[in-house]
Formats: structure tokens, sequence, C-alpha cells
């Protein structure tokens, strides 16, 4: 079939049985939801979808569903995840396994509903596993991977993954579905022992920790995200085999075996760097990308091993944290010990094509061999002394 | 009183101040309630009350949620339960005023408006005691607070009105002094579906400045003096209950004075500002004797 | 839950609550008309009521606030300075 990502996920969330849906509209994540909505009362989907009025109520709806045991799911988006953000770590720090779609979104002001990552990112210490999806395909893919990790005995923690605004989000793309008897066998009917609420076994769950318990309680935490990391990688495999379709666990590498330059990328615009790096190679460029597919748990090992010997490291930033630079490059950084060149781009939905990623590649190739040390460019800006393409 | 078990759902030494009402009623409540019942508990006294992990007084499940969070939080669990097929129970948010009238008060207007299927308790002690009394839309016109050392300037927030404009199936003013009436209230409000309300006053003697023995008595002469109303709302029809069935002629109330006088937060306030207080009260009764007739 | 903040219902959730007690309830079973109003509010639940509608304090954990003797008609209940 041909659909946008939006119907991508809801027909994956759909495909995984959620049991409770809570969700308030923003554009442009709103067609996750309409569609949703729709399954339901067309009685195709079996759940309850709670037209909730707020982001922040809708995810203590999906805390509230999943402490009972039950599968539950949500989107936003940008301003949405933000107002969101004291139960997204509700969420997380409670090892509730919900599962979110986050369509990344820039947020304001100035108002704009173009894409940016820095919404998703805010939210990386909320003891979430954060995954980012490339395409159409893998959105729906990843709505279902997405809960059979989060429900995890060895994880127990939630999920979200995110899409690009309209580049993924409103784009039709082609979109293979998994049968349903394939998608139980895959994601089986959540059992739910997660459970923290139970009037048979009546407990009280969050009253006050000490200092003498709360340290413990977030080492657990941090064990578990330390583990997902193997967990993600298994249902990637496993789902590759359900699917035919080979996933990306961690980390996908395209043509990174002996790459003098390395583009590091995050989402849908890592075809067009994988595009750029064909374009190099054919003309005797060493150009390799490393697709970081999940956020957190970081893959730092994995980023390590991909960029060694590596000339030139660009990391492109669709993202910023103020006063430091952008947030995939500081984290890069700090994992492989050596400072990238940190390329902040496609900021506020700004154009981010094949020929940027191509005139970045070779940027970072001339600072590189210019003996330049670490350094943040803002690609593209305009009235800058910075060569652009 | 026969109908109250000698089961204890709220187990004794908690770490609730002494004298307070909020869990005499919650004791009182949970007895109405029974064991099929789910408590969800926002940030607020309650939340103290609990003590420290692993332990906790309650027999019953508790989910601690965030401040502005628990009517959705219970929205969510009642949405799982009906997905399992559980019916048998109740769903109840008990939340301070702060949590109600001032953070909470979207969250609870949402679920209200979709008719989720809970009880919400408020019991309003009238400030934000957990925190050591600072003001919120609930507290008094006069009263002090660490926020108002010179008493509140402005009314009390009506958030029973609120939810009758929301024309959900019950909604019911309760105060601890009459904890017959509040189980009596909370009997009707279990035998309905959707999303029903329950507004209790709850005297608390560090933030209102009176002795601990004296709550039972604060709290029946707010409703003596007419400033608190004990009514209930159900089918479009609204009618005084307990002793303020008896105090619709304001010459059968006690003076206001009396009240005040008993505590100390209203200490500063002069006849001036006691005849505003009184003004106020005089048109809310005015209103629900209004809501009364139909 | 893997070392979740999860918690038991037990008594003395909050301490030895007893401990905070500065006066004592003492109960005159002899002058008890047996109307339990002192069981009705105490907010502790400290107040018990035996088989023959007789009264007795859980003095482990009450508080001393002193409710009971306050709601007290018959006078029954008394406070008590503790030593």
């Amino acid at each position: 079939m041909i659909a946008t990502g939006n119907h991508a996920v809801a027909y994956g969330v759909k495909a995984a049985r959620a049991e409770v849906i809570a969700a308030y509209p923003i554009t442009p994540q709103t067609q996750i939801i309409e569609k949703l909505s729709e399954f339901i009362e067309k009685g195709e989907m079996r759940a309850k979808f709670l037209r909730v009025e707020s982001e922040h109520s809708a995810m203590a709806a999906c805390i509230g569903a999943s402490a009972c045991g039950a599968r539950a799911f949500t989107a936003t988006s940008s301003q949405g995840l933000l107002y969101m953000s004291e139960m997204v770590f509700w969420a997380g720090l409670g090892s509730f396994p919900v599962v979110m779609a986050v369509v990344t979104r820039a947020l304001a002001p100035p108002w704009s509903i173009w894409n940016e990552h820095t919404d998703i990112l805010s939210q990386r210490d909320a003891g979430w596993i954060v995954i980012m999806c490339e395409s159409v395909q893998e959105a729906y893919d990843a709505s279902i991977q997405a809960f059979r990790i989060a429900e995890d005995r060895r994880v127990r923690q939630p999920v979200m993954f995110g899409l690009d605004a309209f580049s993924l989000s409103h784009t039709s793309e082609r979109l293979d579905l998994i049968g349903q008897e394939e998608a139980d066998a895959f994601l089986p009917a959540p059992e739910g022992d997660w459970k923290v609420i139970d009037v048979q076994e009546p407990t009280t769950y969050g009253n006050m920790a000490s200092p003498e318990r709360m340290m413990e309680i977030r080492h657990s935490t941090m064990e578990r995200l330390k583990e997902s990391s193997g967990v993600i990688e298994e249902a990637a495999s496993e789902f590759s085999r359900v699917s035919g379709r080979q996933q990306a666990g961690l980390v996908e590498e395209y043509r990174t075996s002996g790459a003098e330059v390395m583009l590091v990328v995050v989402g849908a615009s890592s075809g067009d760097a994988k595009d750029a790096a064909d374009a190099l190679r054919d003309e005797g460029v060493r150009a390799g990308v490393l697709r970081l597919r999940v956020i957190r748990p970081f893959p730092s090992e994995r980023i390590r091993a991909a960029l060694q010997g590596c000339k030139a490291v660009a990391v492109v930033d669709r993202d910023y944290s103020f006063g430091l630079g952008g947030i995939i490059g500081q984290e890069v950084a700090s994992a492989t010990g050596a400072g990238p060149f940190n390329y902040i781009a496609g900021i506020g939905g700004r154009d981010l094509s094949v020929m940027d990623f191509a005139g970045i590649a070779r940027d970072a190739i001339r600072r590189a061999e210019a003996g330049e040390g670490r350094g943040e460019i803002w690609w593209g800006i305009k009235g800058s002394q910075e060569p652009s393409r | 009183m026969r109908n109250l078990t000698d089961e204890e759902y709220l187990l004794p030494g908690n770490a609730a101040c002494p004298g307070c009402a909020a869990v005499m009623a919650m004791r009182i409540g949970l007895k109405v309630l029974g064991p099929r019942t789910i408590l969800v508990i926002p940030a607020c006294c309650m939340s103290v009350v609990q003590g420290h992990c692993p332990k906790t007084p309650s027999k019953v499940p508790i989910f601690n949620t965030a401040f502005a969070a628990s009517a959705a939080t219970a929205s969510g669990i009642r949405a799982a339960l009906e997905m399992k097929g559980i019916m048998d129970v109740n769903i109840v948010c008990w939340a301070g005023d702060g949590g109600t009238a001032d953070i909470g008060i979207q969250s609870l207007s949402g679920a209200a408006e979709r008719g989720d299927d809970l009880i919400y308790v408020c019991y309003d002690n009238e400030a934000y005691m957990n925190t050591g009394t600072q003001r919120s839309g609930s507290t008094p016109e006069g009263a002090r607070t660490t926020t108002t050392i010179t008493g509140k300037s402005e009314g009390k927030k009506d958030v029973p009105g609120i939810m009758i404009a929301h024309r959900i199936p019950y909604v019911a003013t309760a105060c601890t002094s009459y904890p017959l009436d509040f189980a009596n209230k909370l009997r009707r409000a279990i035998s309905m579906r959707g999303t029903r309300y329950i507004h209790l006053l709850s005297p608390c003697p560090p933030g209102w400045r009176y002795p601990t023995e004296k709550t039972v008595e604060v709290g029946k002469l707010a409703v003596e003096s007419g400033a608190w109303i004990l009514y209930e709302w159900a089918g479009g029809r609204c009618r005084l209950t307990g002793p303020s069935s008896g105090l619709a002629e304001r010459s059968k109330r006690r003076p206001l004075e009396e009240y005040l006088r008993i505590q100390g937060r209203f200490a500063q306030a002069d006849p001036s500002k006691i005849e505003g207080m009184k003004r106020r009260i005089d048109e809310e009764w005015e209103r629900i004797l209004a809501l009364c007739k139909g | 839950m893997l070392g979740g903040p999860v918690s038991k219902a037990t008594e003395g959730a909050g301490g030895l609550t007893g401990m905070w007690r500065i006066r004592r309830p003492e109960v005159d079973n002899s002058m008890c008309t047996k109307c339990h109003l002192c069981w009705l509010f105490c907010p502790e639940g400290v107040v018990r009521r035996g088989c023959k509608g007789e009264i007795w304090i859980v003095y482990e954990f009450c508080k001393g606030c002193g409710i009971c003797a306050e709601v007290c008609a018959a006078r029954a209940i008394r406070m008590v300075r503790e030593v």
C-alpha cells in the first residue's frame, strides 16, 4: 500500500493491539490519532480511546492504564511534548511501558510547524528509550517493535519513536504491513505483570522515598536502560525475520567501511545523506553514513567502533542546546572522546538536501585537512561568513 | 453509624498531623467505599500522610500521580479496567483544594466533560497546607496564609458550582464534622456511574490555627454559621442536607463571628471585612436556595 | 516490580506516632454511654470498640489530638498530660 508516516504509525499501533489510547490533537501528529480513532469507531480495533483535554492528561491517562497492566499508546509533537513533559518523566521514572510516537517539530516562538528534533531530544533524560525513524516503513515497523521492547521483562521502560514532521508524517511512501497473526506472534497480548494497581493485591505506588532508597530505584532504571540495548537489537533481528525487511537496531552503517568522512545523522534526512555518500563515492570521495536509530540508550560503543580511523566526522544536528552546541554532536563527542565537526542544519524545517550533505562532507574534509579542531558550523545560515555549500 | 464497618482501611500510625480532618474523612470514606476501591492521589497532604516507602497506611491500592493529573490518571485506570472486563471497582480521586481548584481543574474538567466513570473527592482545607499554608483559589476571603499575610482579598472559588455546570450525575458538598452525611453522599455517588464529585470541607489545625481537639467543633461552626452549606445536586435537582436544611433563614444561623473567632487565621479581620464576608455568604445562600427551587 | 517504589499496608507507616503525644486520652468505661462518637471521629482509628460496646485506645499510635474527649458528651474520656 501507499501511506503517510502518520497512517503507518496508526496501522502499526493497530497491529500491536494497543488497549488504551489517550491523545490530544497537534499538527503534524493529528492524523495518527484520527486514524486510530477511526479504526476503533469502525470496530476494526478493540481499544479505549480517551479524547483528553491536554497532552499532560494524555500521558497521565496512559500511565494510569499502564499501571493496571494495559498496553497504552499516545502520540504528540513539539509544544504538546513539552506540555506533557512532567508526565513523560513520570512514565520513565516509574517504569511504565507506555509507547509514544513523537512527530518532531520546531518549538515556538515564533510559531513553526516544520521539522526539528529539539522537542524529542529535550526529553532524552526521562528514562525512555528513544528511537528515530528514517522512513514511513520504519515508522510502522518501530511502532510494533516499541511495545515489545518496552514490555520486555529485562526492560519495562517506555519507548518513544520520532518521525520527522512532514518529510515522514505527511509524505506518502510504499508501506508493507505484516499480517495480524505475525504481529501477534511477534508481540503477544500483554501479560500486564508490570501492573502496580490491583485490588486483589493492594499496594501503594509512588509514596515518599527517602534518600536511603531513591538512589537504588534510579540505579535499577539505569541498569534496565543499559539492558535494553540488547533487547532492541533482538527485536530488530526478530522483526527482520518476521517482516522479511532488514531492520536497523541501534545504528545503521551505510558504506562506512574505509570511509574517510562520516556523516553522522538522525531521522528522515538520513536517506539524503546516503544519496550524498553514493554521489561522493562516485567522485572518489570515500564517504559513509552512520545513522543513529536509537538515541537512548545512546549507542556509544557502536559509534566509537564505526568512527574509528575516520579522517573527518561530520555530525549533523537538526536541533540545538543553547550555550553548548548540537545535542547529538555533543553526545558523539562524549562517546568518542574526540570533537567532531558539528553541523547545525535544517533548523525549523530549513531544507536539508543531498547537495547539503555532500557539501557538509566536503567541508568537513577541508576542515580536517586544514587541521581545524572541534567546531560548530551553522550550515547554510544567511548572512554568515561561513561557506554555505 | 451501624452501617460503618469496624474494619480499618487506613491504618493507625500514618504521618498525618494530630487532629487532621482529612484523614478522619478518608478513614470513614474507605469504610464506605470498601476494599474494591482504587485511590488516585496527586501531590497534597495525603502524599505525606502515606509515610515512606515501603510502608503505607492504606489497605486499598493508592496510585500517586502528579499534581495536575489526578482525574486524567483515573480516566486511564478506568479505561484499562474496562478493557480487562473489571467493572466493580470504585476509582476515586482524593485530592486537596490546590490540586482541584487550581492546578488540577483542567484534568478534572476534562474527565467530567467526557463523563469518565470516577468519583472525585476534594478535601478542602482552604490553602496549600502540605507546603505550609499558602493561598489557593479555595482560600476564603479574609483568611491569613503565608502568601496573604493581611488576609486574602478575594473570595473562594466555587468548585462545586463549576462541577454542576458540567452537568455530571452527582455533585455534593460535605464537611468532615458530619461524617454520616458524608458517608451517605459517598453511598449515593457509588450507586451512580459517570463523574461524581464531592467537595469536603476539611478543617486543618495548623493551617487554620486552632487547637487540635477543636477540629469537629470548627467544622460544625462552619456549617451552623452558614459559611459552608451542605447540599447535594443530582438529576438537575438540588437539596440542602444535614443541619444546612434548617438554616435557609439567616436568623437560624449562628453568628459568623463564632466561626471566625475560634480560628487564628481570621484574627485580623476587622468588622468591615467581616461584613463583607457576611454579604458573600448571604449571596451564596441565595444562589443555592435558587438552585434548590429549580 | 523490579526495585519499584511499591509499598505495603502496615500500621505505623509514619512511625510510632504515639511518641508524638503530649496528652493522653483516658477512658472511664463506667461513664461511657456507648454512643461511639469517639470511635467515629478519631482521625487515626486508634479508638477501638469491643463486643460489649466498651472503648479502649491504641496508645502505640494515638497522637493525642484530644478529639475523642472533646466529642464525648458523657465526659468519659479525659486528656491527661504525659509526663
